[in-house]
């Protein structure tokens, strides 16, 4: 691991800087890396940004490693003379086919991670996901479900400037919600995801992509988690004032929790609709009522 | 030079006081004009980057309300693409490319004073917005739609400010064009000339192509706001993410304006410093070209995540990817460069060598970026926030920097202060990297860019990049004491200036007289492919 040795220094250095600075902060995590995350496809990525990462620190290595080497050899106060050669086709020819086909070896799994990332066929099930300045709807169009998703209370009374709140006594400050998006494990889900008024983001890391949620437009993609958890994310594309408040976060679980979630969700949703239905048939007899009277 | 030549070059009368700057037709002054606007507007822009770094410097929020944060992010992005790097390459190749070719000005001085002085009205106009109800545009300097056409009373000062910079930006490259093709002393040939002024013509092409198609898309917002409209809008048959994609035809051309004439300026102090020609002076300018050409089908991987069709996405990777073998050929060239050369290590030196080596690592970081189905993760992250500002900052800020300390002797006549210029480099490489390095391990760990605040896990490394600002922007001020130092006075600096220095502005005297070049150098004092 090549940035083991910067987060150790980073480590010390902050846990000195933040004892000095700032006692109330010293739940450093130093995450330093992209999660692997708990789908198919999120390792995908995880391996294919480690395989670029590498080349990228292999080719720095070397290329600063000869500039280094250069800075120091050759000196004037070391009485290095300056010879006065400025081509050569051959290594010019050498450094324009190397970088190539080093970009040939990236492409060719970053090409199959696409097309695995594109290939929505075959799904177990659909969400459709909207974004609304400043929450999320999520709608089981194969259930009937459907129901908005907000940052927590407690969080959104500490976030407002001058609250005097510590944000490090809010669990999960700024990624917790009311409703969670609730999806079995093990099921391929297809996520529509589109938008109400402006352009919004929808991520979750852990599940190795992103998509915009376009007004007017509905973009599809999809994820099969694996892992039982609970995985936090935010809208990731500036939506206006409250866009770094509107946190998402998604629930895995097994087939049967899932089950008897959507049967809860169903039969709450269908009291509602009831009690709905029951007031407006209320208000529809007074009014019939007052029309009578006149 | 004979001397009735350099009678005739001293002819210097011109109003004094205000009027000479407001009248101005010369290019020294005017490129005197753009650099010190540069100046400000870089003070006023990194005061914008201090309250954005003071309000995230710890989680929760304590200074500025969310609205105001997302101004300061929109306006500090304007004011440091349009207002510090566009008008510092404008003033520097304003001061060199008519010395650096032997031409006594340039070809259109007139369109030159009105191209300078379109700025301050057009920054006026957006800076004023800070004072209107509703506060400065919030939307992101991308300006995308439907969230811009939520901006208050700031929106049509914020499309006319842009379309300022656009008919400013234009006819400075309509300048620079004219100039170099035109008004090249004799035996001048377009082969010989120093890569500053290749890259800035090269820029100015893009710039002539690019920029008309950002006032086209500013246009459509400003009659989708005001004049009924649906260019952007589903409901009316329009579609918000066309914007995208004109916006980035544009803006990926952009990205190289920004930084093209930072590889000019490279390879003029690399030589000089390494007292050796230029490697590979024509494949350079092949790799501008390359640059150029591939940086018009590129510019959809600003906007991955739009839901492209599968090929769409593939060829916009393969093409992204693709720009670092051109890119690749410009860094082994430095190298070759440096190899086996005799180097001393002044400010000027020690900037340059800082941006090849940071300017890699955003190379770097853009190859990953390119790389689409990982982008899908990195995409408007605080990688992405780490990514460009290595290009910019240490990119194209560092060159200027390079570039300022290289000529501020030749244009002022005396030797800087050298060792505050290299209290200057150390401090502010030691700083910036401590503010940018750690915003890739908050990107990559899952910190949006864009965000007021933050959930308590990014809580350290915001704090070390925030540190790491605060360091940056302060030595900066150092800056400014050096510039303003060297103008009142200093050691005398001789007519070449450096010892390995090479061209034509280094045949003239320091500093060189208010018109220079009246008669052109004689043809065997031009050497080709040396820078």
């Amino acid at each position: 691991m090549t940035f083991s040795i910067d987060t150790e220094r980073c480590r010390k250095l902050a846990m000195a800087g933040s004892i000095w600075l700032m006692p109330s902060i010293t739940l450093a995590d130093w995450e330093f890396n992209l999660p692997r995350g708990v789908t198919p496809y999120s390792n995908t990525i995880y391996d294919l940004h480690m395989l670029v990462t590498g080349i990228c620190v292999v080719i720095a290595v070397l290329v600063f490693g000869t500039m280094f080497y250069a800075m120091f050899a050759f000196r004037k106060s070391k009485g290095a003379e300056a010879v006065q050669w400025h081509e050569s086709t051959t290594v010019e020819t050498v450094w324009t086919i190397v970088p190539f086909i080093i970009l040939v070896c990236i492409a060719i799994p970053a090409t199959r991670a696409l097309i695995m990332m594109e290939d929505v066929s075959g799904a177990d099930m659909t969400i459709k996901i909207t974004g609304y300045q400043w929450k999320w709807q999520y709608e089981y169009v194969d259930d009937g479900i459907s129901f908005f998703s907000t940052i927590t209370r407690d969080a959104n009374v500490a976030r407002q400037l001058g609250s005097g709140i510590d944000p490090t006594t809010i669990d999960h400050y700024l990624l917790d919600v009311d409703k969670r998006l609730v999806v079995p494990v093990g099921k391929k889900v297809r996520y529509l995801t589109t938008a109400a008024d402006v352009i919004h983001a929808w991520w979750v890391p852990a599940l190795g992509w992103k998509r915009d949620a376009i007004p007017g437009f509905i973009n599809e993609s999809w994820a099969l988690i694996e892992e039982p958890g609970v995985y936090r994310g935010q809208c990731a594309e500036l939506c206006g004032k409250d866009h770094g408040f509107m946190p998402i976060v998604v629930e895995a679980v097994s087939e049967e929790d899932y089950a008897k979630w959507v049967q809860e969700m169903q039969a709450a949703q269908a009291d509602a609709g009831q009690s709905w239905k029951a007031a407006a048939t209320a208000v529809a007899q007074r009014e019939q009522e007052r029309d009578t009277r006149i | 030079m004979s001397e009735a030549a350099a009678h005739h070059d001293h002819h210097d009368h011109h109003p004094s006081g205000m009027m000479r700057w407001v009248t101005t037709t010369n290019h020294k002054d005017i490129g005197t004009m753009y650099l010190v606007f540069a100046l400000i507007m870089f003070f006023i822009g990194g005061a914008m980057a201090m309250i954005i770094r003071l309000e995230l410097f710890q989680p929760g929020m304590q200074f500025v309300e969310p609205q105001f944060f997302n101004s300061m992010t929109t306006m500090h992005a304007l004011v440091m693409i349009f207002g510090v790097v566009m008008p510092a390459w404008t003033g520097l190749a304003n001061w060199l490319i008519p010395i650096m070719i032997g031409a006594p000005d340039m070809a259109l001085p007139r369109l030159n004073n009105w191209s300078f002085w379109i700025l301050p009205f057009a920054f006026t106009l957006l800076l004023c917005t800070l004072f209107l109800p509703g506060g400065a545009p919030a939307g992101g300097w991308t300006m995308y739609p439907p969230l811009v056409l939520q901006t208050g009373a700031a929106f049509p000062f914020l499309i006319f400010a842009v379309h300022f910079m656009g008919v400013s930006s234009v006819a400075g490259a309509i300048n620079i064009i004219a100039t170099t093709f035109n008004m090249r002393a004799p035996g001048m040939s377009l082969m010989k000339l120093p890569l500053f002024v290749w890259t800035w013509i090269i820029t100015a092409f893009l710039l002539i192509a690019s920029m008309p198609v950002l006032a086209g898309a500013v246009t459509m917002l400003l009659t989708d706001k005001f004049f009924g409209t649906g260019f952007f809008s589903a409901a009316a048959g329009g579609d918000p993410v066309m914007f995208q994609h004109i916006f980035w035809f544009f803006g990926h051309p952009e990205v190289y304006i920004l930084i093209l004439p930072a590889f000019g300026i490279v390879s003029a102090i690399l030589p000089t410093f390494c007292r050796k020609p230029l490697f590979g002076y024509s494949s350079m300018v092949y790799a501008s070209a390359l640059i150029v050409f591939l940086s018009f089908i590129v510019w959809a991987h600003h906007m991955f995540t739009v839901g492209m069709p599968l090929a769409g996405e593939l060829f916009f990777m393969y093409t992204t990817i693709l720009i670092a073998v051109p890119t690749g050929i410009k860094i082994f060239n430095w190298i070759g460069t440096m190899w086996r050369s005799s180097m001393t290590f002044e400010t000027p030196m020690l900037f340059a060598l800082a941006f090849l080596i940071l300017f890699s690592i955003g190379g770097f970081t853009g190859l990953m970026l390119g790389v689409t189905p990982v982008d899908f993760q990195y995409h408007d992250t605080y990688f992405v926030v780490a990514h460009f500002h290595y290009v910019l900052v240490t990119g194209a800020v560092f060159a200027i920097f390079a570039g300022i300390y290289f000529w501020l002797p030749k244009w002022t006549g005396h030797i800087y202060d050298e060792t505050l210029g290299k209290w200057h480099f150390w401090l502010s490489l030691v700083s910036v990297n401590v503010l940018f390095f750690p915003q890739h391990f908050l990107g990559l760990a899952g910190m949006p860019r864009r965000i007021p605040d933050y959930a308590v896990q990014f809580a350290d490394f915001n704090m070390v990049s925030s540190l790491g600002a605060f360091v940056f922007g302060a030595t900066q001020i150092l800056f400014v004491v050096i510039v303003v130092k060297c103008v009142r006075g200093g050691e005398k600096a001789s007519d070449q200036v450096w010892e390995g220095a090479r061209g034509l502005e280094w045949t003239l005297s320091s500093p060189p007289a208010y018109h220079s070049f009246s008669t052109p150098p004689e043809p065997s004092t031009i050497e080709g492919g040396m820078r």
